[in-house]
C-alpha cells in the first residue's frame, strides 16, 4: 500500500517537472511499443467464419472475408481453411518427406533437405472444390464470405516437385503420385503425374514467411489452379504409382454426382470464375443512389482471365470491367467498375471469360447440365439485389 | 552456371529404409496391393462397431445430423431428385473402405484398429449394406473382390460441360 503511494508520488513528481527534465519522461501520445511480431490495429476487426463439423474441435471450415480484403493477397491470418481431421502440431525440425514407390531411388528429404533446393515464388488463387455448393442446391448463403469464402490468394514460395524428382529416378510406369498428409486421418489424394512434372510445388513459405499451422506447416503440395483438397497439406509422403489409390477423398468426396446417377472422378481444375465483393449480400448503400465502385474477383485453374464484365441490370446490357494489372495466371484478379447507380431497385452481377475462351455460365445454365447435387465445382455468376434502401442481398 | 539448375545437385536426402517404408505406407490400391494380411467378418465387427463407431455414424451406419454421414442407404436413389450417397450407394471400391476405416477411423484415435479388427468393421458395415453375409470372412484376398454396387458408376471429367451464351 505504502509503496504504491510512493510510486504514484513519484509519477506525480515526473510528470510535474517534465517540462524542466533534460530526458522527458514518456508519456502516452509518445506512442505505443515496437513488437518482434506485429499486430493488426485493435480497430480492424475483420474476421473468418468458422464452421465446426465435428465434436473435437479443428474439423470443418473457415471463410475469408472476400468482401473485406483490399488487393489481391489474402492475408495469411485470413486464408480459408479446410480441414478433415483438425490441425496437427508439426515440428519443422523433425518433420520428414519420404519418396518412395515406383523410383530408383527412394528417399527422406528433411526441411532443410527441401530448402537447399532453388527457392520459387508465384502468387495462386486457392479455391476449395466444395465452395458454394450451397448455391448449387438453391439454398445460397447471404453473404459473400458464406457463399464464396473459400477461397483465398496468395504468394506461395517452395520447391518444384520436377527439380526435387530429377534426384529419385521416376520410373516409366509412374503414372500418379499419391500425396499424403500427417494430419490425424492421412488424408491422400492421387495426382496424375503430368501435373506433377509441370507445376506442382512443395511449399514451405506463404506471403513471405512460413506457412501457418493450418495452411499445412511446415510442408504442403501446391497444384495451382486444381481444387483445393489437392494442395495436400502437412505433406509427408509421395508414392509413385501407376495407378491412382482410388482413396476415399477421390471416390466419396470430390466426386461430382450427375442428373443421370453417374459420376464425375478426378475432376481437379477449377473453372472460370467471378464474383462482385462489394457491394454485396448483407451490406447496405446509403439510399438515394449515387456513384459507387462495383469491385470483386475473377480467376481460372486454366490461365488468364481475359474479360470481366459487369451487369447493372439483371444481365440485360453488359459492360467491360477494369482488370487491375498485372493480371497473373492463376492468381485472383481484381476488377473495378464506377457505378452511377439511380436509387432504384437494380441487379448487379459480374461474369468473366478466360484465355480459353471459355465464359462463366448463369446459375440456369449451370444446373441445367449438372443439376444440383454435382456438388463441386459450382462456378456460376452470382447476381445481388439491391433494394431501394439500399440493402444488398442474394437475387 | 545455368547447367547446375538442370541437374538434382542441390540435396539428395538420405535413402529410405525398407522397414520405414513398409512402416509408413498405408497406401491400399483397388486391386488389393498393400493389404496386410488379417480377417474379419460382420459377426466379428459388431462389438466394435458398436464401440467404435455408433457413437458417430449411429447404431446401424444411419448417421447422425448432417455432419456424421451415413453408411448406409440410398442404393438405387443416385439418379433420382434425392440422392443419398453413402458406403453402400456411392463407394466403388470396398478396398476403400478398409483403407478408410484403416488410416482415418475411429476419428478421434485413428490406426487404433488392430488389422484384424479392420476387416471386422469393414465386414460389419457391407453387411448392414446387404453387400457381405454375416459370417461371410473378408481378408486381404476376399476384399478386392467383393462387388460394390456403385462399381461402375463414375466416369472421367466431362468439362467443359457448358456453354454458355453471350
Amino acid at each position: 500500500m505504502k509503496k504504491a503511494q510512493n510510486r504514484r508520488s513519484f509519477l506525480a513528481l515526473g510528470a510535474a517537472t517534465a517540462a524542466s527534465c533534460t530526458k522527458p519522461v514518456a508519456t502516452s501520445e509518445s506512442g505505443a511499443h515496437m513488437r518482434v511480431y506485429g499486430e493488426r490495429s485493435p480497430h480492424e476487426t475483420s474476421a473468418r467464419v468458422i464452421r465446426e463439423l465435428t465434436a473435437s474441435l479443428g474439423t470443418g471450415s473457415s471463410r475469408t472475408p472476400l468482401h473485406e480484403i483490399y488487393g489481391t493477397i489474402t492475408p495469411s491470418a485470413l486464408h480459408y481453411e479446410r480441414h478433415h481431421s483438425g490441425v496437427p502440431a508439426i515440428d519443422s525440425a523433425t518433420h520428414e518427406l519420404l519418396l518412395h514407390g515406383l523410383v530408383d531411388k527412394p528417399i527422406v528429404l528433411t526441411m532443410a533437405d527441401i530448402k537447399r533446393f532453388p527457392a520459387f515464388s508465384r502468387t495462386y488463387f486457392l479455391e476449395c472444390g466444395g465452395n458454394s455448393v450451397g448455391d448449387q442446391q438453391g439454398t445460397p448463403m447471404p453473404t459473400v464470405q458464406g457463399s464464396h469464402g473459400l477461397l483465398s490468394c496468395a504468394e506461395w514460395t517452395g520447391v518444384k516437385l520436377s527439380l526435387v524428382l530429377q534426384g529419385v529416378g521416376l520410373q516409366p510406369e509412374a503414372k500418379w503420385m499419391i500425396a499424403e498428409g500427417a494430419d490425424a486421418g492421412r488424408m491422400a489424394r492421387s495426382v496424375p503425374i503430368e501435373k506433377v512434372l509441370d507445376d506442382a510445388l512443395l511449399v514451405y513459405g506463404q506471403n513471405g514467411e512460413a506457412l501457418r499451422p493450418e495452411q499445412g506447416y511446415p510442408l504442403r503440395l501446391l497444384l495451382p489452379g486444381w481444387e483445393g483438397n489437392t494442395s495436400v497439406k502437412w505433406l509427408h509422403r509421395l508414392h509413385f504409382a501407376a495407378e491412382a489409390a482410388m482413396s476415399a477423398k477421390e471416390t466419396a468426396n470430390y466426386t461430382e454426382l450427375g442428373k443421370d446417377g453417374k459420376a464425375q472422378i478426378f475432376t481437379f481444375v477449377m473453372e472460370a470464375r467471378s464474383v462482385i465483393t462489394r457491394p454485396s449480400g448483407g451490406m447496405k448503400l446509403p439510399p438515394g443512389g449515387g456513384l459507387h465502385e462495383i469491385t470483386g474477383f475473377a480467376w481460372t485453374g486454366k490461365g488468364r482471365i481475359a474479360r470481366v464484365e459487369v451487369s447493372t441490370n439483371g444481365g440485360a446490357t453488359w459492360a467491360d470491367a477494369e482488370m487491375q494489372s498485372p493480371v497473373l495466371s492463376l492468381a485472383l484478379v481484381r476488377f473495378r467498375f464506377p457505378w452511377q447507380w439511380d436509387g432504384k431497385e437494380a441487379v448487379i452481377q459480374a461474369r468473366c471469360t478466360d484465355e480459353t475462351g471459355y465464359l462463366q455460365p448463369t446459375h440456369e445454365e449451370l444446373v441445367a447440365v449438372r443439376g444440383r447435387f454435382s456438388g463441386y465445382h459450382y462456378n456460376a455468376v452470382r447476381p445481388w439485389r439491391v433494394a431501394v434502401d439500399g440493402a444488398v442481398t442474394v437475387a | 552456371m545455368a547447367g547446375l539448375y538442370a541437374v538434382a545437385l542441390w540435396a539428395q536426402g538420405r535413402p529410405a529404409t525398407s522397414e520405414e517404408m513398409k512402416r509408413r505406407d498405408l497406401t491400399v490400391f483397388a486391386d488389393g496391393r498393400g493389404l496386410p494380411v488379417g480377417k474379419g467378418s460382420a459377426v466379428q465387427g459388431q462389438g466394435i462397431y458398436k464401440a467404435q463407431c455408433a457413437v458417430c455414424h449411429n447404431d446401424r451406419g444411419e448417421g447422425r445430423e448432417k455432419q456424421y454421414p451415413a453408411l448406409v442407404g440410398g442404393i438405387g436413389s443416385l439418379a433420382t431428385d434425392k440422392p443419398k450417397k453413402s458406403v453402400g450407394s456411392y463407394w466403388p471400391y470396398a478396398t476403400t473402405v478398409w483403407d478408410y476405416i484403416n488410416r482415418s477411423m475411429p476419428f478421434d484415435h485413428p490406426r487404433s484398429l488392430s488389422v484384424d479388427e479392420a476387416y471386422a468393421v469393414t465386414a460389419f458395415v457391407l453387411h448392414l449394406n446387404g453387400i457381405v453375409g454375416e459370417s461371410q470372412e473378408l481378408n486381404e484376398k476376399t476384399l478386392p473382390l467383393v462387388e460394390m454396387p456403385n462399381r461402375n458408376g463414375f466416369v472421367p471429367d466431362q468439362r467443359p460441360d457448358i456453354k454458355a451464351k453471350r
